[in-house]
């Protein structure tokens, strides 16, 4: 902890830090809009087989048949036909960073991808744009056996383990995103690791987007084989642009017996970003799964990573953090689902809504039938940083068994006056002061980041600060 | 000059109640003062209204920080500049340690002091002096890693508050209360601690309704404190007088009981 310190205190912009973007330069770039011409189009483009060809396009007659969903935020302004489905930004993939074209790697420079490889990568997968161009993978992960590739290298390579988990844990008609990406997806990332396989260092991928109205549908599938381990670290920046994105990804992740997984997440999205993501886990018999996840930023976010406990003893944890400013709206949570008896979850919400933000906790907690001696507790907190700001809470709790021990505790606190001065007669300024609470708030989530993660976050919630007083 | 300069100055909360009343009051380095009045008299309202809280306005006369006007000026500026207020009641930071609480307003101050530029503390000289600090004030060094004032005792808050001071270093120091919650050998640390911190660079106001932290840290001047006035100035004498005679020969009229809360 004692290394992040000097972190609260700092330069800070203005401006949006990231808000920089690249001249386009790409190799493929599909036209604006969706259809099954273009669908068949990406399969083809990326020579993929014909079950995925097909699964495509049968996803697309599914995202089209449903309708909008009408809880959760505002997506009526989403304008379908004016968004670039695919692009591929380079030729092939770059094994290392000398590889790079130029305008990529000054990208990655300013977000400090190789200082963060240089600390402790165990693999770099980023994706620029719908494809990972860089990705690395050390040769201790090679030896141990674990994959960690982009997904399309992953149907490529590795296609029977792709075919048997692809769509199953989340199908492909499970909501309308989920169907737009199951019909479009491109890039993300595929790990499979191993029986009994401890890997030891996260793996890490940096995602962005860089072309104006382009959505992103990276799919990422994990499998972690019996009493395995891995964590996953994704973080996600997007540039400032005038009109509106999508993205809208897919996490499929499967935790067999007695294996653990951590996935964490920090998405720092433009505030004209439509972030609309599903996230599923299953985790089998005394496995453990965990999902880190930190919102900060997009115009709306739509986001509440699941765990079904299908073998007895399977524990689950989501610690979702989500910080609202102005214009913005995130609706973010949780589910754990218990199957099996004897399983455990508990679900911890954070949220800050600031400058007229609106941030809601959804959370869904659902214990079956026969899920005897299940234990779950959620709590979430929300911070309200002044009068024009928003949180709710919507907890969705669906209980079938009578043996079990559910806890749900809510708080909501206002800044204090008496804090803020407390903290600005040591010689902080308001937004200073205003960004130590927020921090402090947040911290029992930041505390379980990676360090240069933990670093990072409180960086951005300075920025979010910043033009919030004063 | 005084370095810090109070000429008739009244404070009101912001429903207009005065609470202080014309008070003229000079401290210079080295020097230490004492603010002594009975519960309720606004003693604590005129220490709020120093550092800026915005609850207490300054609402005429003059106050003056190295010959500058600091009215205008919000906490975090008079802070700056080198005013420091040790809470009665300081509020907790939860999620935010001490160690991290200490830099950050260091790194703050050294940046106000360096003209705007970042000249930030480092860090094993930092943590050098904060675990002196520590030692000196007797405080565990697992406090440096707890949440600030979270959970901590009335003694663990007094004394973070000196720990504070010393690492600030202000060139004045308001300590409001600071004996109030302590049994005697905090006290005496405590007091020690201001003492120490005391000197060409620095001085003190310490407000208080009991002598007996001016047992460990002898004022210079004393100062009679009833009802948003200063009505009587001496040496420490007039401490031990207060001590044995009470507050009533000061009172402006017989009270019946003192009001035990005090903003």
């Amino acid at each position: 902890m004692a290394s992040t310190e000097t972190e609260i205190v700092g330069g800070i912009k203005t401006e949006y830090k990231y808000g920089f973007h690249d001249p386009e330069d790409y190799f493929f770039k599909s036209g604006r809009g969706l259809s099954h011409e273009l669908v068949a189009a990406i399969s083809e483009h990326k020579n993929e087989p014909d079950w995925m060809r097909k699964f495509r396009l049968k996803s697309l007659d599914y995202f089209l048949a449903r309708p909008l969903p009408e809880w959760g935020g505002n997506l009526g302004e989403i304008d379908f036909e004016n968004i670039f489905y695919y692009i591929r930004p380079t030729e092939k993939q770059a094994k290392s960073w000398e590889d790079l074209p130029p305008d990529i790697k000054n990208t990655w420079d300013r977000l400090g991808i190789p200082e963060a490889e240089k600390n402790f990568l165990a693999g770099v997968g980023a994706q620029y744009e719908s494809e990972v161009v860089y990705h690395k993978l050390k040769e201790d992960l090679e030896a141990q056996g674990v994959l960690f590739l982009d997904m399309d290298s992953g149907l490529r390579e590795h296609e029977e383990l792709v075919k048997e988990y692809f769509g199953t844990i989340i199908p492909q008609n499970d909501n309308k995103f989920a169907a737009l990406n199951s019909a479009v997806w491109s890039g993300g990332s595929f790990i499979y690791v191993p029986p009994g396989v401890n890997v030891e260092m996260p793996l890490q991928a940096y995602f962005r987007i860089n072309a104006e109205n382009m959505g992103q549908f990276e799919r990422t599938l994990i499998i972690v084989d019996k009493d395995a381990y891995v964590h996953y670290v994704e973080g996600c920046t997007a540039p400032v642009y005038s009109t509106d994105s999508l993205h809208s990804a897919v996490v499929e992740i499967i935790v067999k017996p007695g294996g653990r997984c951590r996935y964490t997440t920090i998405q720092n999205w433009s505030n004209n970003v439509y972030n609309l993501v599903t996230k599923r886990a299953v985790a089998y018999e005394n496995a453990t799964m965990e999902w880190v996840d930190a919102n900060l930023g997009s115009k709306l976010t739509m986001k509440y990573p699941a765990i079904w406990l299908m073998g007895e003893g399977a524990h689950g944890e989501v610690l979702s953090i989500a910080f609202a400013g102005q214009d913005q709206h995130l609706d973010a949570g949780g589910k754990a689902v218990h199957i099996a008896p004897n399983t455990s979850s508990i679900i911890t919400s954070k949220s800050i809504s600031r400058g007229g933000g609106r941030a809601s906790y959804r959370g869904l907690l659902e214990v079956a039938k026969g899920a005897e001696g299940s234990k779950s507790k959620v709590v979430c907190d929300a911070l309200i940083l002044d009068e024009d700001s928003r949180s709710d809470t919507y907890p969705y709790i669906r209980i079938d068994e009578s043996n079990v021990d559910i806890g749900h505790e809510a708080t909501v606190s206002k800044i204090g006056d008496e804090q803020l001065f407390y903290l600005m007669s040591r010689g902080l300024s308001e937004a200073e002061a205003s960004a130590m609470v927020v921090s402090g708030f947040v911290e029992p989530i930041t505390k379980e980041l990676p360090l240069e993660y933990a670093v990072e976050m409180n960086r951005l919630i300075q920025l979010q600060m910043e033009g919030s007083v004063g | 000059m005084a370095l810090l300069e109070l000429k008739d100055v009244h404070v009101a909360l912001e429903d207009g109640t005065e609470i202080v009343k014309g008070v003229d009051l000079a401290v210079s380095p080295g020097e230490i003062h004492a603010l002594m009045g009975p519960n309720g008299s606004g003693k604590s309202s005129l220490a709020y209204a120093l550092m800026g809280h915005p609850a207490y306005e300054i609402t005429s006369g003059e106050a003056l920080f190295d010959g500058r006007d600091i009215i205008e000026l919000g906490a975090d500026q008079r802070a700056q500049l080198g005013l420091f207020l040790a809470f009665q009641y300081p509020h907790a930071i939860p999620g935010v340690t001490v160690t991290s609480f200490l830099r950050t307003a260091l790194n703050a101050i050294r940046k106000a002091r360096a003209g705007g530029e970042d000249d930030p503390v480092p860090v094993p000289e930092f943590r050098k002096e904060m675990l002196a600090a520590m030692e000196h004030l007797k405080i565990p060094r697992e406090l440096a890693q707890r949440y600030l004032n979270d959970g901590f005792s009335g003694g663990e808050k007094k004394r973070v508050e000196i720990l504070q001071m010393a690492m600030l270093k202000p060139r004045v120091a308001v300590l409001d209360e600071t004996d109030s919650g302590l049994d005697i050998d905090a006290l005496k640390i405590v007091a020690t601690g201001v003492k120490e911190l005391v000197g060409s660079e620095t001085g003190a106001l310490i407000i208080t309704h009991y002598q007996r932290i001016l047992n460990y840290v002898e004022p210079d001047f004393v100062h009679v404190f009833v009802d948003g006035r200063i009505v009587e100035e001496g040496g420490p004498e007039l401490a031990h007088k207060l001590e044995a005679e009470g507050y009533e020969a000061f009172m402006p009229e017989p009270i019946a009981s003192s009001s035990e809360s005090e903003a």
